[in-house]
């Protein structure tokens, strides 16, 4: 019954990636990919990853992809979806990313797996998922936690300095 | 029960197919949705990882991709959008100016 469920979540990952990456016009793609990220919130959800899938679900579907479709109708972009998808060379890349992917198969056939830690299934549902992280996040990992507050403020920072200067320079 | 081997094959091949987006498409959105899929198959592999062997660590690391990977968005559209200003194209081959006629 697992496998089927991963069967679907997989089968619908890969088709909707390759619809997305293809699709001419740009909306299209990113609702594509949006269907790609919801199905992988999904796959955190079989692995037992409460919390990370509703991350997944808010950031990456509910924030970044709002972002780029912003970004897209901001952007007047009547000419370049009539033109070609690829660049017309795409055949070598195409090679050389086959290529590439038997070394990824070869390192993931030859994996061996013998490491057991602390957090067993049976106590992340005890204890439940997201008392586990926070308990970790802020005792273990404390100070790359600050750290990402401040790279946090970097965007934050640059949009900005981006709106300022447009309004001041706007009729120069 | 899935094996592991299975979540990591499926990473792969994600991980490949938007590696394959970013170094053929010629629109600079489309490059950094592909640099998104390549985090997010990222993702899947170290939640699987930390899943099969019952460690927390990676569900900690993915947080962190996930946080970066909205800071970096940010960053780049921003980048996006003044290069757009400036050249009127997000056509990848338009940016030149470098190049030796």
């Amino acid at each position: 019954m697992v496998k089927i469920i991963f069967g679907y979540f997989a089968i619908v990952i890969i088709a909707s990636a390759l619809a997305g990456i293809t699709r001419k016009n740009l909306v299209y793609s990113l609702c594509w990919i949006l269907l790609m990220f919801i199905h992988i919130g999904g796959l955190y959800l079989l692995l037992n990853a409460e919390f990370l899938a509703m991350v997944q679900l808010i950031v990456y579907a509910g924030a970044i992809l709002v972002m780029f479709l912003f970004v897209i109708f901001l952007l007047n972009l009547k000419e370049e979806i009539k033109e070609a998808v690829f660049i017309h060379k795409w055949s070598s890349r195409l090679y050389g990313i086959i290529f590439l992917i038997f070394f990824a198969f070869l390192g993931v056939w030859n994996f061996k797996n013998n490491f057991k830690g602390l957090y067993s299934i049976e106590f992340i549902e005890k204890e439940g998922h997201t008392k586990i992280i926070g308990t970790v996040l802020f005792n273990e990992y404390l100070f790359p936690f600050l750290i990402l507050g401040f790279i946090l403020l970097v965007p934050l920072l640059g949009v900005g300095i981006v709106a300022l200067r447009r309004k001041t320079n706007g009729t120069t | 029960m899935v094996p592991l081997s299975y979540y990591l094959i499926l990473s792969v091949i994600v991980f490949f197919i938007g590696a394959f987006s970013f170094l053929t498409r010629r629109n600079l959105i489309m490059m950094f949705l592909s640099i998104e899929i390549m985090l997010n198959s990222v993702n899947i592999s170290l939640v699987a990882l930390s899943h099969y062997m019952q460690d927390i660590r990676g569900h900690i690391l993915a947080l962190f991709v996930i946080a970066l990977a909205g800071g970096a968005v940010a960053v780049g559209l921003i980048i996006l959008v003044l290069a757009y200003r400036n050249r009127k194209t997000i056509k990848l081959e338009d940016f030149n100016l470098l190049r030796e006629e």
